[in-house]
């Protein structure tokens, strides 16, 4: 890679990075529609299909970026999309067995075709693997007074015309994508809109083919999408992450490939891998981490309200000046170290104190806490008590669950639906009915 | 006479593909198809972890290796699929291009760094090369060949069970997960001992091509099961030959002759194959076709004023080509439904007479079965059938019977093709 003297390495990096980038934003942009349609295999499918068409391509034109390559790329891509189709509705075997029939054997009669006439066009099964980046830049053409490399001006051409197409079939795409009963029954032609996208996809996996070869398309294809779709609800957020990720592990990928030395398309794959597994752990609906962490929030929260209204419970016995022992505050929240942590955070928070000799009890905000919470629970048994024949020992169980749960505006509501907000079927008081 | 090394090539990519077929049909069979794909992409960074650990080629560790990432990439694709919003295909293919990028880093990584062993002809597992193999890969292959074959004889009916009727299979007591765990280690087992001959991006086919072609020929599991061991026992065979003779790897020849496979038996298999049923199809239509003639010139004229019906009202009456027309009516002629009256007017035959009350009787139970138990509609695929009695219960024919009876027959349901 030394010695050329057009460029600098910087200028080898610039243009290795734009091919990259342009090339893998087409396949991520296009995979969020593939993984809303739930049709990511196809993808997979195609991405390996298109490879006799990348060699007839070549053979026809002997040139690593020419028209010919994605006009017989289109052709082949469509033809498996066809074939899959046919198979499983002809043939009557299963979809996912139709594909893995199809798709190999595309690849498998491709491989055969480079081996048989690869050496010809200077083309062989390392391509396949880890793509052309590491060499396209270097074949350039003048434009605009400018050494362009070929490859960029084809990849970004298919990426201009994947933009259109999504600018263009915006409302159709995504009707098909959410819906495609509706968009059928509405007079969109969902098949046609189908095989617009599959030929769209196989354009895009020929552009792919330069950055990150035939079979690491996928990833492109797959892994932006799924990125964006665990980040985003929305179908443009999901776009936009998902282009991100795709332009971040173009970037990321050159510099993984200088330091390790693993070939740039793999490094890519990698960072993508990586981008995912990060939008995975820490997304913010969807992440395992921030589900987790939801997850034991409000598990917190249930310990402190059960320690809480355990005390409260204590407050209305004789006992209320003693407080409750520490002990007991533990085993209210169901002892362990989340009731501890729990009895921590409600010290912290200043809603319990020390009455003496570890003892426990309410303070006044802690109080105001405890009364809503214990009105929710008797609310919700007196509720349950007026409207359901249940036997009385049945009513606190249902509640100690419910009572979580009952804000103040369905507590308003529940009251006013009672005939006695101020009495539960045990007898005890509900507290701030008298404030109402 | 067939050279030693030869002899021992062929004789492990028949018993290869013998195993895969065999095992492929229960992977088939469960929907998982697509699981061996993604298993064997995932194997390829255990392939060359094992390497990069063991600095030599040792085929015991780098399988060992293999096995243990694929398994892990199935466990990654049940994980999302069951932890995270990511659904059952995105899944699959996460993990397959990840995994397969992640192995091909290493590597490129191996190769530009060499330890220990030359790691010239690793990158033979990407597509395959059988030429490598000696005896002692024949042993391994024979001895998961036979266990394969073993475990399928001994659980035979649990297999089946669980393969049709995996929630059926687990109310009547089976541990169907313990089964399914099975087959699907005996799947991961066969991807792997495969990866060497085959190849991380084919194996898979291999798995499924035999039993894909083999389902076309047969509906008994026994029978499929033959036939896709003797599929894949060829395919491994011819594949190999091919491969060897003209240069090319392994893994896309052996895939191609399956696909050969699959195309003949898509095309000639009786009944599922696509030319038996475009003769079945014919049939049907000509037959419907002829049922609509006898009905229509049943309904008498009131043009020509006699029972014989004209061939522009037969046009009128029944909305098809007017080829097709003149086709049903010769071949009615013939078999003697109808008799030409003059140069262009028809009348049925005695046996046309009966033949076309039969059609409206069958027609009319039919009718009325299926607004009657329009929920056991579904189990019929051909509803058409004159045979009627044949092919319901009498009890229930004599039902419909006496509801047609209480409904006075109406004449435009008569003359409806």
């Amino acid at each position: 890679m030394k010695g050329i003297d057009l460029f600098s390495d910087g200028g080898q990096a610039l243009w290795t990075i734009s091919i990259a980038a342009a090339a893998s934003l087409p396949c991520a942009l296009l995979g969020c529609y593939l993984l809303l349609r739930r049709m990511s295999l196809l993808g997979d499918a195609l991405s390996h299909a298109v490879l006799p068409g990348v060699v007839i391509g070549f053979w026809i034109s002997g040139s690593t970026s020419s028209g010919w390559i994605f006009a017989a790329a289109v052709v082949v891509g469509l033809l498996t999309a066809v074939l899959i189709q046919l198979l499983h509705s002809v043939g009557g075997v299963t979809e996912d067995a139709s594909l893995g029939v199809v798709f190999t054997s595309m690849f498998a009669l491709g491989v055969v075709m480079l081996v048989k006439v690869g050496p010809r066009v200077d083309l062989d099964v390392d391509c396949v693997l880890y793509g052309l980046i590491e060499s396209v830049w270097l074949d350039t053409q003048p434009m605009l007074g400018y050494e362009v490399p070929r490859a960029l001006m084809s990849v970004v051409g298919v990426l201009m015309l994947s933009l259109a197409f999504i600018g263009l079939f915006w409302k159709e795409l995504k009707l098909v994508s959410f819906d495609p009963r509706l968009a059928t029954s509405m007079g969109y032609p969902a098949t046609l809109v189908h095989y617009l996208l599959m030929g769209m996809v196989a354009l895009a996996v020929v552009a792919g083919f330069y950055a990150v070869g035939s079979v690491l398309v996928i990833a492109m294809l797959i892994v932006p999408a799924a990125t964006g779709h665990l980040l985003s609800d929305r179908l443009v957020g999901t776009m936009g992450w998902a282009a991100a990720t795709a332009i971040a592990s173009s970037i990321l990928g050159y510099f993984g490939d200088l330091r390790f030395e693993t070939g740039m398309a793999p490094m890519m794959a990698v960072v993508a891998g990586a981008g995912f597994t990060l939008a995975l752990l820490l997304a913010p609906r969807h992440g395992l981490g921030s589900r987790a962490f939801h997850r034991f929030r409000l598990a917190l929260r249930i310990v402190a309200e059960d320690v809480v209204a355990a005390l409260y419970r204590t407050s209305e016995t004789d006992s209320a000046e003693l407080g409750l022992a520490w002990r007991s505050c533990l085993a209210a929240g169901g002892g362990g170290l989340l009731a501890r942590l729990a009895v921590h955070v409600l010290f912290w928070r200043g809603e319990i104190g020390w009455v003496a000799d570890r003892r426990v009890q309410l303070t006044a905000t802690g109080r105001e806490r405890a009364e809503s919470l214990v009105r929710a629970h008797r609310l919700w048994e007196a509720y349950l008590g007026e409207n359901f024949d249940l036997p009385l020992d049945h009513l606190h169980e249902p509640a100690e669950r419910v009572e979580h749960y009952l804000g103040p505006a369905l507590q308003e509501q529940l009251a006013s639906e009672l005939r006695r907000a101020d009495l539960d079927p045990h007898g005890k008081v509900i507290p701030g009915s008298k404030l109402s | 006479m067939i050279p030693y090394n030869t002899a021992i090539v062929l004789t492990g990519t028949s018993l290869l593909g013998a195993t895969s077929g065999l095992i492929g049909t229960f992977a088939l069979l469960r929907r998982r198809a697509l699981l061996g794909d993604t298993l064997a992409h995932a194997a390829l960074p255990g392939l060359c972890l094992g390497f990069l650990l063991w600095h030599q080629r040792s085929l015991p560790v780098m399988l060992g290796g293999a096995l243990a990432t694929g398994v892990a990439g199935i466990g990654v694709v049940s994980g999302l699929r069951r932890f995270t919003r990511i659904k059952d295909d995105a899944a699959l293919g996460i993990v397959l291009s990840l995994f397969f990028g992640a192995g091909l880093a290493l590597l490129k990584f191996i190769q530009r760094h060499p330890v220990g062993d030359s790691p010239a002809g690793l990158d033979h597992y990407i597509f395959g090369s059988a030429a490598g193999m000696i005896a002692s890969d024949v042993k391994l292959i024979g001895t998961i060949a036979v266990t394969g074959l073993l475990a399928i004889l001994l659980l035979y009916k649990e297999f089946r069970m669980v393969s049709f009727d995996a929630a059926f299979a687990r109310v009547q007591g089976w541990p169907a997960s313990f089964l399914d765990f099975l087959i699907m280690l005996l799947v991961s087992v066969t991807v792997i001992v495969a990866l060497p001959a085959a190849g991380v991006v084919l194996t898979a086919a291999q798995l499924v091509l035999p039993a894909v072609a083999a389902r076309f020929w047969t509906d008994s599991l026994g029978v499929m099961l033959f036939l896709a061991a003797s599929f894949g026992a060829v395919i491994g065979a011819t594949g190999t030959l091919i491969s060897a003779g003209g240069g090319v790897p392994t893994g896309p020849m052996i895939v191609l002759a399956g696909t050969a496979l699959v195309a003949v038996a898509m095309l000639f298999a009786p009944r599922r194959g696509l030319l038996a049923r475009t003769i079945a199809d014919g049939r049907a239509r000509r037959r419907i076709d002829e049922q609509n003639l006898l009905l229509a010139i049943d309904a008498p004229d009131p043009t020509s004023g006699g029972a014989a019906v004209t061939f522009d009202a037969l046009a009128a009456r029944l909305t098809q080509p007017v080829g097709r027309l003149r086709q049903s009516l010769r071949a009615a002629q013939r078999a003697g439904w109808l008799r030409r009256v003059n140069a262009d007017s028809w009348r049925l035959t005695e046996t046309g007479v009966s033949r076309a009350a039969a059609v409206t009787r069958a027609r009319c139970l039919w009718r009325l079965f299926l607004t009657e138990y329009p929920e056991s509609a579904s189990l019929f695929n051909d509803l058409d059938v004159e045979r009627i009695d044949e092919v319901l219960p009498s009890e229930i024919v004599a039902k419909l019977e006496e509801a047609s009876h209480n409904s006075a027959p109406s004449h435009e349901e008569k003359a409806a093709p």
